[in-house]
């Protein structure tokens, strides 16, 4: 058995490598573990560092600098020996240890191989991000379509260019940087459907005026797009896809009206082989909610964990910073990290100093942040008349293949008035992906308008081998 | 250049690659069927939420391509329904 631990932090994205650097440097040993096989998360997602020669990604990041001192400070920590990094790591579940907190993770890092994982200490500190949220769509289950954040991650991660002809679509700010960095490299990005109306921003002008950082990325990535010609038609979406030799070959547009449903005779049919779609982001509280910490309306059609503005849930001792409290970005989850491991510093009293920046600078600067964040969900909303686009055979859970229709008659005939209810009815939701991809839409279907969406209690956040189960109970596993 | 295999056929990666990104850059986005359609399913979320790229690796089913790190020989076999 190793040295006692302090913390460890779930999830090495901005949020979670501001969080631990910080709290490494106000003198705390520190467990970093992650499913990735380098830090960064989606936002800074990198090949592993042996390969970043062969897969050269460092143009499509933004807040690099950032993100190379977060690795410095982490990694120099990591040779004292404070700092235990653990990547390929998946943790599938978290429980409550009498003062503190027990984390089973499987270490993948030689995949299908699986080796059970147990972390103890007396904080822990959940950074698991989000994941895109989907809309379904007549074809959207086609080889070809992937979610906006898939194609980024192919890029981010492995170099690849998923398509030669790509149509984006959804809604928010996430979509340009996706257009911008698959025109970088060299595909034609042939439209980006983007549901909200473009004077949607003009409604919050001090929210954009106090965040000028934010104003130079936009126009960085409208700068890409307008030398690539890649045309952003506003209050348009994806309607429907069709598909020709095993992968989708078109996508179907249309004009939105105000409430969102398809405008009559502008339908247009664009041709692609790659089609990206995203609709926003939902925070992934799978960790959290076994846990038993409260929620919040995230204003975003999303409930995130509620914290205090120390980002301190509501179980002593358990923290979350970034995307699980509130999707904002990864300017947000770094201010965010450092402030939660200045509550850890703070509550378990560690000795040394927290961080070089003052609790209160930093407050200032989430605040800042997340009017932005919410100024940027209201600008763009689901457009509530989304279903208008569904056939009644239009899948709508990928997994176990169960259609609007079926979701329509689970609500018409049998009265489901949520999600948990439809998927009893129907088995949307019951599948391998648990309801992370049709959630969000089936709630849409079925629950109120103003109703935010929070997903089901998954005891095991990913699912793992019963060797690996039962090593975790066995005394070859000693915590690490 | 290092490589695996695809139901028996070599397929080239860069270091670094997860078997999703070595199936896509060699054109391919699907590889597997779904239990009750038989739809094609391949690449969707790139970040392991979805499991719709699912393949067998050495003899392991249930394994997510995109999170998967290609290693020079390991056999990846594709095709199987969900369920299996």
């Amino acid at each position: 058995m190793s040295e006692p631990r302090d913390l460890v932090v779930v999830g090495a994205g901005p949020a979670g490598m501001a969080a631990a650097a910080t709290a490494l440097d106000g003198g705390l040993r520190v467990a970093l573990v992650d499913s990735g096989a380098a830090p960064g998360g989606q936002f800074w997602r990198h090949p592993p560092l042996l390969a970043r020669e062969a897969v050269p990604t460092a143009d499509l990041h933004h807040g690099l600098s950032t993100y190379r001192a977060l690795c410095a400070t982490l990694s120099a920590h990591e040779r004292t020996g404070r700092l235990t990094l653990l990547l390929n790591h998946h943790v599938w579940t978290t429980a409550r240890d009498g003062d503190g907190f027990t984390v089973h993770a499987v270490d993948r890092g030689r995949a299908p191989e699986e080796r059970a994982v147990v972390l103890r200490a007396p904080a822990l500190l959940v950074a698991t991000g989000a994941y895109d949220r989907q809309l379904p769509f007549p074809g959207w289950d086609l080889p070809g379509v992937l979610t906006a954040g898939g194609l980024q991650s192919l890029l981010k991660g492995g170099g690849v260019v998923a398509g030669r002809r790509v149509v984006l679509g959804g809604t928010g700010p996430f979509l340009l940087p996706v257009a911008a960095a698959l025109a970088a490299r060299g595909a034609k990005v042939v439209a980006v459907c983007e549901a909200a109306a473009p004077s949607a921003w003009l409604h919050h002008p001090a929210a954009l005026l106090r965040n000028p950082a934010k104003w130079a990325e936009g126009a960085r990535y409208a700068g890409t797009l307008a030398r690539h010609r890649v045309p952003v038609r506003t209050r348009t979406a994806i309607v429907g896809a069709e598909g020709a030799g095993g992968r989708v070959a078109a996508v179907r547009t249309a004009a939105l009206d105000a409430d969102g449903r398809p405008l009559a005779g502008t339908e247009r049919r664009i041709e692609a082989d790659t089609v990206g779609v995203g609709w926003g982001f939902v925070p992934q509280l799978d960790l959290l909610l076994p846990l038993g910490c409260d929620l919040a309306d995230a204003g975003d059609g999303t409930m995130a964990a509620a914290v205090d503005d120390g980002q301190r849930t509501t179980v002593p001792g358990l923290y979350t910073a970034g995307e699980t409290c509130g999707v904002g970005g990864a300017a947000l989850a770094v201010s965010e990290g450092r402030l939660a491991a200045v509550s850890v510093l703070t509550d378990l009293a560690a000795p040394g100093r927290p961080g070089t920046r003052r609790p209160a600078a930093e407050r200032r600067a989430v605040a800042r942040h997340r009017a932005f964040a919410r100024a940027m969900a209201q600008a763009h909303p689901l457009p509530p008349a989304w279903p208008a686009w569904l056939t009644d055979d239009t899948p709508v859970c990928r997994c176990e293949e169960v259609t609007a229709g079926a979701v329509r008659s689970a609500r018409a005939d049998e009265a489901a008035a949520d999600h948990r209810q439809v998927k009893q009815l129907t088995r949307a939701g019951m599948g391998w992906c648990q309801g992370r991809m049709c959630g969000p839409a089936v709630h849409c279907l079925v629950s109120a308008r103003d109703q935010p969406y929070a997903p089901a209690e998954r005891l095991i956040a990913t699912p793992v081998t019963l060797g690996a189960l039962a090593d975790s109970v066995e005394p070859t596993s000693d915590p690490i | 250049m290092n490589a695996f295999t695809v139901d028996g056929e070599p397929l080239p990666f860069l270091p670094g690659q997860t078997l999703a990104a070595a199936l896509v850059a060699s054109g391919r986005v699907a590889w597997r069927t779904t239990r009750d359609g038989r739809r094609p399913r391949g690449i969707f979320c790139g970040i392991g939420v979805c499991y719709d790229c699912l393949v067998t690796v050495d003899g392991t089913g249930g394994q997510r391509a995109c999170l998967v790190q290609a290693r020079a020989g390991m056999a990846v076999t594709t095709g199987e329904a969900d369920d299996e």
